[in-house]
């Protein structure tokens, strides 16, 4: 704030002295020259009248002579003066102006602005640096789900973009360099409702160096970032940076697990979207025979290693092998967006294509030329570019591979439910008819659309009834939790996924399972079903109602008519 | 030698003379009391005011508070001496002088101030 004061005043300061000085020459100009009154003798104008004049002459020329008609002589001056004057106002003014649009001084005030509105936030937010395609998904996830997010970018256009997006919470945007400590604190790094920093720019150097920042200056926080390389990844990790993702190895290790656990794999895919959307057709990929990658880059390679791990046949075509690496199976040199190329890399015995170049048009060509040689191929195919999606989805591949998308997601999930990541990982070790039995619950319990996933926590301000009855030992159970409140008999289309209680996790609860306070509880269902729920978490006559007993009279008048009621039902 | 200061010096010294020689005289005596006098030293408490624009250091703070004040007092005795020639019907009075002469006093000590302050960064700046 001082800062911008301060270089107004500071830049003001010559052309206000112009001002003073030319002002005071003229009126004292005016007041020397003899002058004339009314009748035509000789007068002096006095200083007041000088200054009066002088102020009306310089901003509004052509206003008459006041108060008199004036004399030869100072007309003369006059006439002088009223350039000297006019000049020096527009020399004024222009700096002013000038000063007012500075691009200087129209960052400091934009800076004053974000840390004003970051340091009045009151709610949890998280910080996102970079908002590129993954940013802008992310920020999107987590404004979707009502979470807060201030965002640094070094390029204005971006902020700008994000200006002009319709998101649901207000979310303050800065365009600074993320790699100066200075911005991140502006950013709110320090902030104590700060929850998370998330580093999303597409260069490891600099998602590196926010790390480092995030750690030092704020410990507590969580830090997740985006990593291109094993190498940043591994450097990353060395100091406790909490979640690395590299968005080619996330992939590849979902396409492996869809070949090895299809139902899984679909049932993350309904948990990790939005609850009301249409449900995912399963993917099946082949799970032997000749697979053939094109390109050999990052994704090619992460594909290369988890489809290998499989037991896959696996042939690559590359168009640099020597800059990218050979594999042991020797490779095909050529872009594969020729005809003979796939055949010579036997794309008519194959039964699944990875068009993993970083180029979006290849990709397209790789995966129309050849759909034409093996209508039976399982297509997968890299997108770079989001602008890109309509042509992707119309190529005809079975699954499509977007790096910023992928890793978005994923943080998403880690961030607004991470009990939903517990259960992932605890999922994992399940074996495949687990996972099927699951799925067809899913489907009985939803229907069409996707469930809606949600966490309750047992505390006094968001589970006050369930609570209030363990306090007073008498803990309800799982089982109780899902009755209806409206119709005790009815059961609440809800399944509870995984209940976690002081870093114990549970699958699956049973309905037997009584509750604790302080417990975490993840479930899916539908989304009035969590409403109704609500009700029973925090309302004591609901809960009572499900519990089975009857709810109790307050007032006086009620209570003397109790028993009266109680007898006339029971009649 | 730092011509910025010499400048800042010169002005604010100068504010203070003129204010001095504005005032000193028998204080009713219109005679004694000069318009230009005090055109003079609004002028150039006016100069010495924007010259103190700018500065960040706490001194500069305090010297920017003086001259506000200065100018403050000297603005009020120009409207009184406008006010009592231009509007009144009677003209200069020696009560009117005395009023006029003693906010000017009021700004001169102002303008002490301010020299001493000067005085004593200068003072500060040779250790």
């Amino acid at each position: 704030m001082d800062t911008i004061v301060f270089l107004v005043f500071r830049r003001m300061r010559a052309p206000l002295l112009s001002l003073i000085l030319v002002y005071a020459v003229a009126m004292a100009g005016l007041a020397l020259i003899p002058a004339q009154d009314a009748a035509g003798e000789p007068a002096t104008m006095s200083l007041f009248h000088a200054f009066y004049f002088v102020s009306y002459m310089s901003t509004t020329i052509g206003f008459g002579e006041l108060p008199n008609t004036f004399t030869d002589a100072q007309r003369l001056w006059v006439s002088g003066c009223v350039f000297a004057t006019v000049a020096v106002w527009i020399y004024a003014i222009g700096t002013l102006i000038a000063l007012l649009q500075d691009a200087t001084f129209q960052r400091a005030i934009r800076e004053r602005r974000f840390r004003a509105r970051v340091r009045g936030l009151c709610t949890p937010f998280y910080l996102v640096c970079g908002y590129g395609q993954t940013g802008s998904a992310l920020v999107r996830g987590l404004t979707d789900r009502h979470l807060h997010a201030v965002v640094v970018d070094i390029d204005p256009e971006r902020i700008n973009l994000l200006q002009l997006e319709n998101q649901r919470e207000y979310v303050p945007a800065f365009c600074a360099d993320a790699r100066s400590p200075a911005h991140l604190e502006a950013a709110g790094l320090r902030h104590p409702l700060c929850q998370g920093v998330v580093a999303l720019t597409n260069v490891n150097e600099t998602n590196l160096k926010i790390a480092i920042a995030a750690k030092l200056m704020h410990p507590e926080v969580t830090v997740i970032c985006r990593a291109d390389s094993h190498e940043v990844e591994a450097n990353m990790a060395s100091f406790g940076t909490d979640h690395i993702y590299d968005p080619f190895d996330t992939f590849a290790l979902y396409m492996a697990t869809a070949i090895q656990a299809p139902c899984l794999t679909l049932l993350f895919d309904w948990l990790s979207g939005f609850g009301g959307e249409r449900l995912k057709e399963p993917l099946f990929p082949p799970t032997r025979g000749r697979w053939v990658i094109c390109g050999y880059g990052r994704f090619g390679k992460a594909m290369y290693k988890h489809l290998k791990e499989q037991g896959m046949e696996v042939q690559v075509i590359e168009a640099l092998p020597h800059k990218t690496g050979i594999p042991e199976e020797g490779v095909v040199q050529g872009r594969g967006t020729e005809a003979v190329t796939l055949e010579q890399a036997g794309i008519r015995r194959a039964v699944g294509l990875v068009a993993g170049t970083d180029h979006d048009a290849d990709n397209l060509s790789i995966v129309m030329t050849a759909l034409m040689l093996n209508r039976g191929l399982f297509v997968i195919a890299r997108e770079n570019q989001h602008h890109n999606h309509q042509l992707f989805a119309r190529v005809g591949a079975h699954a499509i591979m977007h790096p910023s998308l992928i890793v978005a997601n994923r943080i998403g999930i880690r961030l607004v439910n991470p009990l939903l990541s517990d259960f992932a990982t605890l999922a994992r070790l399940e074996d495949e008819p687990w996972a099927c039995e699951l799925v067809s619950r899913v489907l009985g319990l939803v229907g069409e659309c996707a469930p809606h996933v949600w966490e309750i926590v047992l505390e006094p301000g968001r589970a006050f009834a369930v609570c209030d009855a363990i306090a007073r030992g008498e803990p309800p159970t799982l089982e109780i939790l899902l009755r209806d409140p409206q119709a005790r008999d009815e059961r609440l289309p809800v399944i509870p996924l995984l209940l976690a209680r002081d870093g114990a996790r549970w699958l699956l609860p049973g309905p037997e399972t009584e509750l604790e306070a302080g417990d975490r509880l993840l479930c899916c269902g539908r989304e009035w079903a969590s409403r109704r729920m609500g009700w029973t978490l925090q309302n004591l006559h609901a809960l009572d109602y499900v519990c089975g007993r009857e709810s109790w009279r307050e007032g006086p008048v009620w209570q003397l008519l109790a028993p009266l009621l109680r007898r006339a039902r029971d009649h | 030698m730092n011509p910025e200061k010499v400048v800042f010096g010169f002005f604010i010294v100068l504010a203070l003379t003129l204010n001095f020689g504005f005032f000193v005289g028998e204080i009713d005596n219109p005679d004694h009391h000069h318009a230009w006098e005090l055109f003079a030293v609004i002028v150039v408490n006016l100069v010495a005011t924007v010259l103190k624009f700018g500065d960040r250091t706490q001194l500069g703070a305090v010297l920017l508070a003086t001259s506000l004040v200065a100018i403050l007092q000297l603005v009020a005795a120009a409207l009184v001496w406008t006010a009592v020639v231009h509007v009144g019907e009677g003209g200069m009075t020696p009560s009117a002088m005395a009023s006029i002469v003693s906010l000017a006093g009021g700004a001169m000590i102002a303008n002490v101030v301010s020299v001493v302050l000067l005085l004593i960064e200068t003072v500060m700046l040779r250790r």
